[in-house]
C-alpha cells in the first residue's frame, strides 16, 4: 500500500477530486495548509504599507491506494492539478505499513 | 430657566444613544485589525472603557468638566453624583433640554475618547494597569480639557476658538495620549519581522460603518436642538466622510495600484474626525474640501509613522491626530456666521486671525494631554507594569488577560 500526499492550489480541488473519482479512488482527506516553496509568498497592502506574506494558502490531500494503482492516481493528480505556472504544488508518495478500518477491524488492502 | 422642548429633548436623547453606539464601533474597527489571538482583548479595552467612564462620569467626571467654573481651568465638585443635575434645563449649556440629557450626551463623548486611545496600545498592554490609567486620565485630562473648551468659564471657550463637536477635546486629546502610550509601551514584538496584519477586515468595516452612523449623533446632536443647524451639521458630516473615503481610496489606488477596503474604511473615519470641530460652522462645499484634504493628509500621516519610529499600532495619531488638527485649522478657514450666527467668520470671510485662535485651541490640549498622559502611563507602568510579558504577548492577550479566546473553531 502507498500513501500519497499532494499539495495543490486551492482552486484546483474540484478538478482533482473528479479526476481521482474517475480512477476509482474511494476516499480522501483534505486540509487547509500554508507554506512556501519556489513560489515564495505574496504581497498584501494595509494602509499604504506593503507586507510580504511568506506563507501561501494551499490544500493538502491525503490518499491511500494499493501499490498497483499508485501510478494511475499520481498521474490523475498531476494532470488535474497542473496549471503550468509556479506554485502548482508537489506530490509525495510513501510506503504504508498498515490500514485498519475502525468499524470492523479489517486490516490491509481490505480496509481500503 | 427655559422650558423643556419635546423635539429637542427627543433629538438629544436619540443622539446620545447614537454616540454610545460609536464606542462598540471603535471596538470592532480596531478588533479586525489585530491578530486573532488579541481580538477579544481589543474589543474589551473599548467596552470596559464604556462601562468605567460612564460610572465615573456620573460620580465626578461631569462635575469636573461642566460644574461651576474654577479659574477657567476646571469645574468644581458641586455636581458630584449628578447632584443638582435635574430634569429642568441648564441655560449655560442647553436651554431647551433637561440638564440630565445634556449630561448623558456629554458622558458618551467622555466614554469614547479613552476608547480611541486603545488603538495605539493593542497587542501588548496589560489590562489592569490600562484600567487604572483610564480612571486617572478621564478625571485628570479629559474633564479639564472638556472644561477649557466647552465648560461655562473655560479659558479656550473664552479665547473664541471654535470646536463644535469635539475635534480637540475628543480627537486631538486622544491622539496625544495615544502617542504617549505608544512611546511608554514600546513597539509590538515581531514588528518588521512577522506578519502583523489584520485578521478580520469585515468587522473593521462594520466598525467603521457604526462610527459613520453614530457620528450623526455626535455632530448633529451637538446642535443640542432639532433645528436647521442640526440638519446642516448632519449634511456636512456625511459629505466629509464620503469625500475622505473617496480621497483615500483614490490616493491608495494611485500609490499602490489597488484601492483597499481598509483604506476606504479608514478614509471615512479621517473625514469624520476632521469635520467634527467644523460641523456646526461650515456649509456643504467646504465640507467636501475638508473631507478630501483630511483623507489625503491622513493617508500621508499614516505612512509617515514608519519613518518616525514609534509603534502607534492602529494609527490613532495618523487618523485622529492628523485629522483632528486638519479639521480644527480648516474650521478657522471656512467657518461662517451665515451657517451659525453663534459661531464666527473664518479666513475666507475676512478673519485670518481665526486660524490663529484655532491653532491655540489645538496646541494647548495637545501639549497638556501629551505631557499628562506620558506621566500617567509612566506612573502606572512603575507601579504595575504596563506591558505584558514576552510569553503573554506570544500567547495572545485574549487567553492571558481574560482566560478566553475569540474563535473556537
Amino acid at each position: 500500500m502507498r500513501k500519497i500526499e499532494a499539495i495543490i492550489k486551492p482552486f484546483k480541488l474540484d478538478e482533482v477530486k473528479e479526476a481521482l473519482r474517475r480512477v476509482g479512488v474511494q476516499g480522501l482527506t483534505v486540509s487547509e495548509v500554508r507554506g512556501f516553496g519556489r513560489q515564495r509568498g505574496h504581497k498584501e497592502v494595509y494602509r499604504g504599507a506593503e507586507y510580504e506574506v511568506d506563507f501561501v494558502p494551499k490544500l493538502k490531500l491525503e490518499i491511500v491506494t494499493s501499490e498497483t494503482q499508485t501510478e494511475e492516481v499520481v498521474e490523475a493528480i498531476l494532470n488535474s492539478a497542473r496549471t503550468g505556472s509556479i506554485g502548482d504544488g508537489k506530490v509525495f508518495v510513501y510506503p504504508l505499513e498498515e490500514v485498519i478500518r475502525i468499524r470492523t477491524g479489517e486490516r490491509g488492502p481490505d480496509a481500503l | 430657566m427655559g422650558s423643556v422642548s419635546a423635539g429637542d429633548t427627543g433629538f438629544v436623547l436619540l443622539s446620545s444613544a447614537l454616540v454610545m453606539f460609536m464606542t462598540p464601533g471603535v471596538a470592532f474597527f480596531y478588533a479586525g485589525m489585530v491578530r486573532s489571538k488579541n481580538v477579544l482583548n481589543t474589543i474589551m479595552l473599548s467596552f470596559a472603557v464604556l462601562g468605567t467612564v460612564s460610572v465615573l462620569w456620573s460620580l465626578v467626571g461631569y462635575s469636573l468638566a461642566f460644574g461651576p467654573d474654577w479659574g477657567g481651568m476646571i469645574g468644581n465638585l458641586s455636581w458630584v453624583g449628578l447632584a443638582g443635575v435635574e430634569q429642568t434645563p441648564n441655560a449655560d449649556y442647553a436651554g431647551t433640554i433637561p440638564h440630565l440629557a445634556f449630561a448623558v450626551f456629554q458622558g458618551m463623548f467622555a466614554a469614547i475618547t479613552p476608547a480611541l486611545i486603545t488603538g495605539a496600545l493593542v497587542d501588548r498592554v496589560r489590562f489592569k494597569p490600562f484600567l487604572a490609567f483610564v480612571v486617572l486620565w478621564s478625571l485628570l485630562v479629559y474633564s479639564p480639557v472638556a472644561h477649557w473648551v466647552w465648560g461655562a468659564g473655560g479659558w479656550i471657550r473664552a479665547v473664541g476658538a471654535l470646536d463644535f463637536a469635539g475635534g480637540t477635546v475628543v480627537h486631538v486629546n486622544a491622539a496625544a495620549a495615544a502617542l504617549a502610550g505608544a512611546l511608554v509601551l514600546g513597539k509590538r514584538r515581531g514588528l518588521g519581522t512577522e506578519e502583523l496584519v489584520p485578521h478580520n477586515l469585515p468587522i473593521t468595516v462594520l466598525g467603521a460603518a457604526m462610527l459613520w452612523f453614530g457620528w450623526f449623533g455626535f455632530n448633529a446632536g451637538s446642535a443640542l436642538s432639532a433645528n436647521g443647524l442640526a440638519a446642516s451639521a448632519f449634511v456636512v458630516t456625511n459629505l466629509a466622510a464620503a469625500a475622505a473615503a473617496v480621497a483615500w481610496m483614490g490616493l491608495e489606488w494611485l500609490h499602490r495600484g489597488q484601492p483597499t477596503t481598509l483604506g476606504a474604511a479608514t478614509g471615512c473615519v479621517a473625514g469624520l474626525v476632521a469635520i467634527t470641530p467644523a460641523s456646526g460652522f461650515v456649509s456643504p462645499m467646504p465640507a467636501l474640501v475638508i473631507g478630501s484634504l483630511a483623507g489625503a493628509i491622513c493617508y500621508g500621516a499614516v505612512i509617515l509613522k514608519w519613518r518616525l519610529g514609534y509603534d502607534d499600532a492602529l494609527d490613532v495619531v495618523g487618523v485622529h491626530g492628523a485629522g483632528g488638527v486638519v479639521g480644527a485649522l480648516l474650521t478657522g478657514v471656512f467657518s461662517s456666521t451665515l451657517v451659525n450666527p453663534a459661531g464666527a467668520d473664518g479666513l475666507l470671510f475676512g478673519h485670518p486671525e481665526r486660524v490663529l485662535a484655532q491653532l491655540v485651541a489645538v496646541v494647548a490640549p495637545l501639549a497638556f494631554s501629551f505631557v499628562c498622559s506620558y506621566l500617567l502611563f509612566s506612573l502606572v507602568d512603575t507601579f504595575w507594569g504596563l506591558r505584558v510579558s514576552h510569553e503573554e504577548e506570544e500567547t495572545g492577550l485574549d487567553l492571558t488577560q481574560h482566560n478566553e479566546v475569540g474563535y473556537n473553531i
